[in-house]
């Protein structure tokens, strides 16, 4: 039997390099592929608590499911924001993408 | 040690490398590589954790859909060719937050008394998320429903561009 520790430490560990990618990285594709890792390290989160401390309701599987679907939308929209970005700008580099600064 | 806990820690293992070559790689191709891997391995942590459909979805729509639009991004995007630098400056700071994130997370989980029952997973069934999904939780069901239209409908919008550009 594994206990609870290991996964919320597994998740943790998922987290920060998630966390390290999303403000190391210049591309916004390889943000994007970071902020992916950050939200499967709460999805873990989640239904490591569900099934360990609240088998009735269940609701950290619930969420899960609503968690991968925003994900989902997430990454159509964003992928979307980043093709107009290349477009306009010729450049997916975030640190370009200044238009509206003050 | 049992069996289980020698696949959580290979499945876990896995999963830690392969973020660790999301974030570290040096080519964008291997990035998208290493997420595919780790968004699999993930699916592995889903099952031991008894929670089948979940891993199901995840092998659906991450290892399928979201991978290769990722790819796709790229390809259209041509980040690859690019002469820019992948990592910013701001490294070492970013490198500092995340160390103290995991610091700071694993120290809290550790030292906190989880209540009830912590060595053992209790299976739900998939027939009991069917029902809760489409009873307690039928209303929130139908908003993501709308919102993944929305953004469906917003991501086309956004692609397309103008007319006579």
């Amino acid at each position: 039997m594994i206990p609870i520790n290991d996964f919320l430490v597994l998740s943790s560990i998922l987290f920060s390099l998630g966390l390290y990618g999303v403000l190391a990285r210049r591309s916004a594709v390889l943000i994007l592929m970071s902020v992916e890792l950050m939200l499967q390290a709460v999805s873990i989160n989640f239904i490591t608590f569900a099934v360990y401390l609240n088998p009735d309701t269940f609701t950290g599987i619930i969420f899960a499911v609503f968690v991968i679907t925003i994900a989902a939308a997430e990454v159509g929209l964003a992928l979307a924001i980043i093709l107009r970005l290349f477009r306009n700008k010729a450049t997916a580099n975030v640190d370009e993408a200044d238009m509206m600064k003050w | 040690m049992s069996y289980e806990e020698v696949i959580f820690y290979v499945v876990g293992a896995v999963t830690v490398a392969a973020a660790a070559g999301v974030v570290f790689s040096r080519s964008v191709v291997h990035a998208a590589l290493f997420l595919m891997l780790a968004l699999f391995a993930v699916a592995g942590i889903f099952v031991l954790l008894a929670a089948e459909f979940l891993a199901i979805v995840q092998v659906l729509i991450y290892g399928g859909a979201v991978t290769i639009l990722v790819l796709f991004a790229m390809m259209l995007t041509r980040v690859r060719d690019l002469p820019t630098a992948m990592d910013g400056p701001q490294k070492p700071v970013a490198f500092l937050a995340a160390v103290a994130f995991a610091v700071t997370s694993i120290v809290a989980t550790v030292s906190t008394d989880w209540p009830g029952n912590t060595d053992k997973v209790n299976v739900i069934a998939f027939n009991d998320i069917g029902t809760a999904l489409f009873t307690t939780w039928a209303v929130p069901f139908e908003i993501a429903s709308l919102l993944l239209m929305v953004a469906l409908i917003g991501a086309i919008i956004l692609a397309r561009g103008e007319e006579g550009e």
